[in-house]
């Protein structure tokens, strides 16, 4: 259901009251806008000074861009690990071996309740007492990236392994392939394009949890684009303005690419249409 | 478990754990309900609160939480002077709420909007055909229907904010990764149990919630 569909087609007394109703609200959100913009100019938030270095190409070339492929260094490695470990646990969870399904099922409900800044503490402050040994902030964001992400796609994996209809399966069997077989040539590939968007979503998840890495020093994009940036320039408003935005570029980029996917995929008839399994958000 | 047998670090844990809940519960309230009107705001007549509604949206969902939290005490806080408490901890308790509402407002935005889109186009039809208005086909017709659509993703939103709550520990709130930091680095010698009770409290918490959202959808479910 479309918007459109809630209200009639605006007649001139509607029309007037639209119009009406933009005015009150658009300068109410000007008014708003300009509260926030004066706030920020009161504390000179705005001043030259505090947006200048982000004409000067050293700043980009020593602290946003090294932070940057920091960060998608850390969300590509993520990314490979995860959805590795979410088809794997996703296949076997869907086993018929219960001492199989049962304990994977176990981990993956584990690792989807447990907070990713929990575990990202576990690995980088309590695994060096484990082994010891230092375990670098890379290692700690990626393996919590992983297990978090990873478990979180498992779940859709099965979910849209499910979704595909039964009939593929059992022609396959009368083709005589095995268990093995059918799952691997004849449902996962299904699934996996039936569940593109779904992936893609939790892969912009992935990318923005890169930032997590802040906190245990990974000298991601937020740690050099906003934090030692504003440490030498004093200007906490304009980085944070600055690396939120390119954070949204990417991210709305990626988002942008899902749609046109699923759409891609709808028009080229490449799934049997799942519905409920592209259900939950990914957050 | 010699750890946990010290009252002090009981009385830490228990602390913890207490800022998660109430971090929740706090950021709950506030994101629904600026989500509803975030919602009702982008499928509205009116042109300026559509697209305020869709940047609030697009901003809030592709910032990673770390950095609206970092904003909203280096930002907020540190360099505009909004003060929300004179106690340091209950100031940074607002802090993050106010992160935390803003940043899922969005997911309960986008979450309302696509459980209006499950609403059959008759239902809107109909109402409009006996003569109501937006405001009122929207409160009394769809939005009744879309939130029974909607418990499902509700429930990830919820547990997800849950889970995101510790990321105010990042502006110095003792919520419970942090006391688990702490415990870990005092007693290296038991850096397993306090990880397992620390991430079992989550478990315990949030797979019943899970189960709860999941049974609450299918017996609200509209069946049509």
């Amino acid at each position: 259901m479309t918007g459109t569909v809630l209200y009639d087609h605006p007649g001139p007394r509607a029309q007037v009251r639209n119009r009406v109703l933009t005015v009150v609200f658009g300068t109410a959100l000007l008014g708003l806008l300009w509260y926030v913009y004066a706030r920020f100019d009161a504390r000179g938030s705005w001043a030259a000074e505090k947006w200048r270095p982000f004409l000067d190409a050293k700043v980009w070339t020593e602290f946003i861009l090294p932070g940057l492929a920091q960060t998608l260094r850390a969300a590509l490695v993520g990314m490979v690990l995860a959805l590795t470990f979410g088809v794997i646990f996703s296949v076997s969870r869907l086993s018929d071996h219960r001492w199989i399904s049962i304990p994977v099922g176990a981990v993956v409900e584990f690792f989807r309740a447990v907070p990713l800044l929990l575990m990202i503490f576990f690995v980088f402050y309590g695994v060096p007492f484990l082994i010891q040994g230092p375990v670098s902030a890379f290692v700690a964001v990626v393996t919590g990236l992983t297990l978090y992400n990873g478990s979180v796609l498992a779940e859709a994996f099965r979910a849209g392994i499910r979704a595909v209809p039964k009939g593929q399966s059992e022609a396959a069997f009368v083709t005589g392939m095995r268990k093995g077989q059918v799952m691997q040539y004849i449902l996962v590939p299904q699934a996996a394009r039936s569940m593109l968007p779904v992936i893609i979503g939790q892969l912009v998840v992935l990318l923005k949890d890169t930032a997590l890495g802040y906190i245990v020093a990974f000298p991601e994009l937020l740690q050099q684009g906003v934090n030692v940036v504003s440490a030498n320039f004093g200007n906490v408003v304009a980085a944070a303005i600055v690396v939120a935005a390119i954070y949204i570029l990417i991210n709305a980029s990626l988002t942008l690419f899902a749609n046109w996917l699923d759409r891609w995929t709808a028009q080229r008839g490449l799934r049997a249409r799942p519905a409920a399994a592209s259900g939950s958000p990914s957050i | 478990m010699h750890v946990f047998s010290d009252p002090d670090n009981q009385d830490a844990y228990l602390s913890g754990m207490l800022w998660i809940l109430k971090l929740t519960g706090a950021s709950v309230v506030l994101a629904l309900l600026l989500g509803i009107v975030l919602a009702a705001m982008r499928v509205s007549p009116i042109p300026v609160l559509r697209g305020f509604g869709a940047s609030w949206v697009n901003v809030f969902r592709n910032t990673p939480l770390t950095l609206i939290i970092f904003f909203c005490f280096f930002g907020l806080y540190t360099n505009l002077g909004v003060e929300l408490s004179d106690d340091l901890n209950i100031n940074n308790f607002w802090l993050g709420v106010t992160g935390l509402s803003a940043y899922t407002a969005a997911f309960v935005c986008e979450a309302m909007r696509s459980g209006i889109n499950t609403i059959p186009p008759g239902q809107a039809e109909a109402a409009r055909a006996i003569g109501l208005s937006f405001a009122q086909t929207l409160r009394l017709i769809v939005l009744p229907q879309a939130a029974r659509a909607v418990v499902a993703p509700l429930g990830s939103i919820l547990i997800a904010l849950t889970k995101n709550a510790t990321i105010v520990g990042t502006i110095g709130l003792l919520e419970s990764s942090n006391v688990m930091k702490q415990l870990i680095n005092d007693n290296g010698d038991a850096v397993i149990p306090i990880f397992l009770v620390f991430a079992g409290t989550f478990v315990v918490l949030l797979v019943p919630t899970g189960y709860l959202f999941g049974w609450l959808a299918k017996r609200l479910a509209v069946r049509r």
